[in-house]
């Protein structure tokens, strides 16, 4: 019998990455907004990423669909646990997605606000995001496959100290698409800036990879336990690092970008590696979360048809979009 | 005082839903309009049609995108306030809410991005095409999140199994009784929607002399559009009652303020229903028309709501009133229609009169017709989130305190006050910023664009020039 429950754990894995890669750099753009050199390049800026962001955030859709209706224990042990933090990234959303259009809306009197709402808004919904993925960590308390546990469980020094790091994580991303779609004073800045950045990234990785075994037993176990190939995964992210470093250097022009999604998928499946095959640590893996056979079959008939299709035209319209983006042009 | 956070929750729903629902109703509409303006510019190469086009997306950018924003709130809500519901419903509801997101969210969302930027970068015909997907996304759409609601009020394929739900037939699940009704009621109203908001707008500008060919043009389009549909309505309103009052009748008890079960019973134009007394005071009707609507006979028997227990009955005030309100608005809707059509008749349609002052009015009237149509069908499936299978209290999330609930519901609404608003001032300044020249081919990439370095022949906050010397701006319709 095919095993429907990891396919859909790699479904749902794929959708997730895809989601943190393409709304990262989007997010990225917003939270380097307020150290931009000037408001011409937060024109600039914003337009690189005004006409795929809603594409990208519909990944966020996905993942919050596609676990209610692959894992739907994760959707409902989660959410509620995470009741505060989840407010605040909606909230984070809210506030830089309707940035793109009312900021070109305002009048030059109000127009900085919203350039604060969409730098503010980002940064929140990136900080929510990682420290999510501390929280996930850590584990939820539950009884009978419900969340007992308080309100502010989430909210730990370790938890903040992802949340950071997923922040710096973005604006890395975000450094190294301006890269790739600016030229001139922007392409300059963003240069000067993704070392830095990728120096504050590497340093909280250490930080949260010493920090992690000591919190969390599970983790400590599996990665000083003789699964060795398992610290390929974070070698792999490191070389990235490295080639991030030397393409700056070299001035290329893609490679910085492509090079820091490498450093977050290899993070990624670390991170997978370290927890697997719980999906609601530290008491249910994806086995006991997994909806209906026969409902993943039909969630999975449909998907399986219909992502090659979404791929493709998203694909399409990063190619009609594709290029350096210029000061006065690219809005409608 | 103890926070009761089921009632906040349910507060919290009502709150977010209704925020959202303005939105897509408005879009599904206006996205129908632009991918028609777009076929016609495309067949004819008549600059008037693009121009209209590029002004109503305008308003469907701003639109569309508090519109996305409020719903990746709705896709969050179900497991942060209604988790045990969402546990228990999870087999059918989550690939139903799946397929919107694969089937249609990205569609929407890819395609709007070259319907909104792309203008120069794409064929025209690969332009058209992508207004076209945007539409048949809102459409797709609406169909999943239609089906998952429909199943709330008549499920229907689903068994329980050790404590939830689980799937016997998917076909039966999807084409649940309510669903072919509620599809059609929604769709209907979301093209009048679209359709008064634009004859709204058209008929302020003819008021005002700006833009007075292609905005006859669109008030002639909507008109005969609203004339079709809003009777229509009436219709499919009634056939949607009907279906309810098979499968829901405490509801349409409720809907009719009918507390004891009866036959010749007359259609309440007034009451004060009383709860408590499971009676109504003050009632003002007509004598069996109730009776004769619902079941096409002056004696027919109507199920009244003191049938069901006191503790199983919705809030009979709410669900009375909404729906009140929804079926006047729909027969000033119809009146309006009739109107317009005598006026034509009259070759009057264009000449700025009382109608056309009354037709900007008209703009809120499908959005208020919509919300109050969601609080009759919505408040009148209480006390159950699944009827007959999951009540409200069972599905609610079993960590949620009072207090959490209070706190984000003032979130939301502290957010949302902030945010729609300045939405809303945006489309009215861009409303009154007015249109385009039809022919300034390279305006759309000029317009609304930073101001610093781009010529801007009309800006969003601007007088309106073109073609009205006298007119001023501040909404004064004298």
């Amino acid at each position: 019998m095919i095993d429907f429950v990891m396919i859909w754990a790699v479904i749902i894995a794929f959708g997730v990455i895809m989601y943190v890669l393409m709304d990262g750099f989007d997010l990225g753009v917003g939270i380097l907004y307020p150290f931009a050199p000037n408001e011409t390049s937060r024109d600039v800026m914003m337009n690189t990423v005004a006409p795929v962001w809603d594409g990208n955030e519909t990944w966020l859709v996905l993942g919050g669909a596609g676990l209610l209706g692959a894992f739907p224990l994760v959707y409902s042990v989660l959410l509620p646990a995470l009741y505060l933090g989840v407010f605040l990234l909606l909230a984070g959303l809210i506030f830089r997605g309707v940035a793109f259009e009312f900021r070109f809306k305002a009048t030059p009197k109000t127009k900085k606000y919203w350039s604060a709402a969409f730098a503010g808004g980002s940064t929140v919904a990136a900080l929510a995001q990682g420290i999510v993925v501390g929280a996930y960590i850590q584990g939820f308390a539950t009884e009978n496959k419900v969340y007992v546990g308080g309100a502010l469980d989430w909210l730990t020094p370790f938890s903040v100290m992802t949340g950071v790091g997923l922040v710096l994580g973005y604006a890395l991303l975000g450094s190294t698409w301006l890269i790739m779609k600016t030229e001139g004073e922007i392409q300059d800045w963003a240069y000067r800036l993704t070392p830095k950045l990728l120096a504050a990234v590497l340093f909280i990785f250490v930080v949260i990879g010493i920090w992690t075994p000591l919190v969390d037993q599970f983790v400590r176990d599996r990665w000083f336990s003789n699964i060795f190939s398992i610290w390929l995964l974070p070698a792999g992210a490191l070389l990235s690092a490295f080639v991030i470093l030397r393409a700056v250097r070299n001035r290329s022009e893609g490679t910085p970008f492509v090079a820091t999604m490498t450093l977050f998928i290899f993070t990624y499946l670390g991170l997978l590696a370290s927890k697997w095959p719980y999906v609601v640590p530290p008491d249910y893996t994806l086995y006991d979360a997994a909806s209906a056979r026969e409902s993943q079959l039909f969630l999975l008939i449909g998907v399986l048809f219909v992502i090659p299709v979404v791929l493709g035209y998203t694909a399409w319209t990063y190619w009609v979009f594709r290029g350096k983006v210029r000061a006065g042009e690219g809005y409608h | 005082m103890e926070l009761d956070p089921l009632l906040i929750s349910r507060i919290q729903f009502a709150f977010v839903v209704s925020f959202h629902a303005i939105f897509p109703v408005f879009t599904i509409g206006l996205a129908s309009y632009i991918a028609l303006l777009e076929s016609l510019h495309f067949k004819t190469n008549n600059p008037q049609w693009a121009q209209l086009s590029r002004f109503w997306t305008k308003v469907f950018a701003v639109t569309f995108g508090m519109g996305v924003v409020s719903g990746i709130v709705m896709s969050f809500q179900f497991g942060t306030n209604w988790s045990n519901f969402s546990w228990m419903s999870a087999n059918f509801l989550g690939p139903i809410l799946s397929y919107e997101v694969v089937t249609a969210f990205f569609l929407e969302a890819a395609f709007l991005g070259v319907l909104l930027f792309g203008r120069d970068k794409v064929p025209k015909g690969t332009h058209l095409f992508a207004a076209l997907m945007v539409a048949l996304g809102t459409f797709i759409s609406s169909f999943w999140i239609l089906v998952a609601n429909s199943w709330m009020h008549t499920p229907a394929g689903v068994e329980f199994q050790d404590g939830i739900l689980h799937v016997r037939s998917w076909g039966e699940a999807i084409f649940n009784p309510s669903f072919p009704y509620r599809f059609a009621h929604m769709a209907v109203a979301s093209f009048l929607t679209g359709a008064f908001v634009v004859a709204g707008v058209s008929a302020w500008y003819l008021m005002k002399q700006h833009q007075v060919e292609v905005n006859r043009r669109a008030l002639s389009m909507c008109l005969w559009l609203i004339l079709i549909l809003a009777p229509a309505q009436a219709v499919i309103g009634d056939f949607h009652g009907l279906n309810t009052l098979e499968y829901q009748p405490v509801k349409v008890a409720a809907m009719e303020g009918n507390w004891e079960t009866q036959s010749n019973v007359p259609l309440l134009l007034f009451a004060l229903p009383d709860q408590a007394a499971q009676t109504n005071r003050f009632e003002i009707g007509i004598p069996n028309l109730a009776s004769i609507i619902l079941t096409h006979s002056a004696d027919g028997v109507v199920p009244g709501i003191s049938d069901t227990p006191v503790e199983e009955q919705p809030p009979v005030a709410i669900v009375f009133w909404s729906f009140r309100i929804m079926v006047g608005i729909g027969l000033l809707m119809i009146a309006v229609a009739l109107w317009g059509l005598v006026l034509r008749m009259r070759g009057q349609l264009y000449k700025p009169g009382l109608f056309h002052r009354i037709l900007p009015l008209m703009i809120a009237t499908p959005f208020i017709a919509v919300i109050a149509g969601w609080f009759t069908t919505e408040v009148g499936r209480s006390p159950w989130l699944v009827h007959g299978m999951i009540s409200l209290t069972e599905g609610l999330t079993p960590s949620l305190t009072g207090g959490m609930a209070l706190a984000t519901l003032i979130g939301y609404m502290s957010v949302y006050a902030v945010v729609y608003s300045a939405g809303g001032y945006y489309i009215w300044r861009l409303v009154m910023g007015g249109m385009d020249e039809g022919d300034s081919k390279d305006s759309h990439s000029n317009t609304a664009e930073s101001g610093a370095h781009a010529k801007r022949p009309l800006s969003a906050g601007g007088p309106i020039t073109q073609g009205s010397p006298a007119s001023p701006i501040k909404g004064d319709w004298s």
